[in-house]
């Protein structure tokens, strides 16, 4: 007996877009978004029954992200000087984005998978690739430059701290 | 980081396009308000496929389209632009009978011969149980009727409130008695009316 997508989406939204915005960004976490749970609906009835759905969802998450990273670069046009401001959205915390932007790529998947989806790190390692040991590390190496370069508070709400 | 509800509430609303554009939404639901409480709707591909009342738990309704149709269950409002439209004129006394399609996948055997002859009781009127199990085919089969009638996945459309009591006092039914009595009393005043 599985239960009605809807309910996943319900259950899980909130913590995919956590996720997305800390991987992607803030621009590009909308698509993010919404290409993982297209594609979870598609191969939703064929998920095993016991399955764990948030590391399912997030593995299906870091995919589409990638994607959206390599599309972004594709269409990318280098320019001179950065745009003043990008429509900053009301009420997130553009300093926390700035700082996990500035991660190693590898660390700031570490950091949203183990500290934003609550993922214990064999299940990171799972969706990187590697040991869960590595796993750990590139989550501790992100944490740490992030305590160096973020001055706000470092425990997202709803996540383990 | 703030996840705001609208920003969800539009990223599901996005979901639910794109899934209907896919291919990929089997049932689609989205509940509406009715003078006989919150309707549940629910939609194939096919047609309208249930139809629920609110007493009948829409949370179990939703499961069990899952556990019989498919898990690919999203809510959607866009799907039901005609059976919304038909309900408002129905509830306000235009309409009597439904046309949207209809997917009957839900029905089975003597349950489906039972529920397929309901629209043939007219509006405003009524047909006994032992009067639809004669027009059923069989007309020993009087609590099969009954039963077919508490497990009609489309009331309202499929007209199981039209059907009552030999004695002529309207039974039981599954949106509960005060519901049957609204719908047997607005038919009757609209009948009369006209």
């Amino acid at each position: 007996m599985k239960e009605p997508f809807d309910r996943v989406v319900a259950t899980h939204g909130a913590t995919v877009l956590r996720v997305c915005r800390a991987v992607v960004g803030p621009v590009d976490a909308d698509d993010a978004w919404s290409e993982t749970f297209l594609a979870a609906l598609r191969a939703y009835p064929d998920l095993p029954a016991d399955a764990n759905v948030q590391a399912w969802l997030v593995t299906i998450a870091h995919r589409k992200a990638v994607d959206v990273v390599r599309r972004a670069a594709r269409h990318a046009v280098p320019v001179a000087d950065l745009p003043e401001h990008t429509a900053p959205p009301a009420g997130r915390d553009l300093d926390l984005w700035a700082a996990l932007a500035a991660l190693p790529t590898k660390q700031r998947h570490a950091v949203a998978y183990h500290h934003l989806a609550g993922l214990p790190y064999d299940e990171v390692a799972t969706v990187l690739g590697g040991t869960p040991a590595a796993a750990r590390r590139a989550a501790a190496d992100g944490v740490a430059s992030l305590r160096r370069t973020y001055a706000g508070p470092l425990t997202p709400e709803g996540a383990a701290p | 980081m703030t996840t705001t509800d609208d920003d969800l509430t539009r990223l599901r609303t996005r979901l639910a396009a794109a899934a209907l554009a896919d291919g990929t939404l089997d049932v689609a639901y989205r509940t509406v308000d009715s003078p006989v409480g919150p309707l549940l709707l629910a939609r194939t591909p096919a047609g309208l496929v249930r139809v629920a009342f609110a007493v009948q738990d829409h949370d179990a309704v939703l499961q069990s389209l899952a556990d019989a149709v498919s898990p690919r269950v999203l809510q959607a409002a866009a799907p039901f632009d005609d059976v919304v439209r038909e309900l408002d004129e129905y509830f306000a006394g235009r309409r009597r009978t439904f046309d949207v399609p209809l997917d009957l996948r839900l029905l089975r055997g003597f349950r489906r011969t039972v529920v397929s002859h309901l629209p043939e009781i007219p509006y405003g009127a009524t047909a006994s149980y032992a009067e639809v199990a004669a027009s059923s085919g069989s007309p020993r089969a009087v609590r099969a009727v009954g039963t077919a009638c508490a497990l009609n996945p489309l009331p309202l459309v499929l007209p199981c409130h039209r059907v009552v009591r030999s004695d002529g006092s309207p039974g039981r039914y599954a949106g509960g008695d005060d519901a049957k009595l609204t719908l047997l009393a607005l038919e009757t005043a609209v009948g009369a009316a006209a």
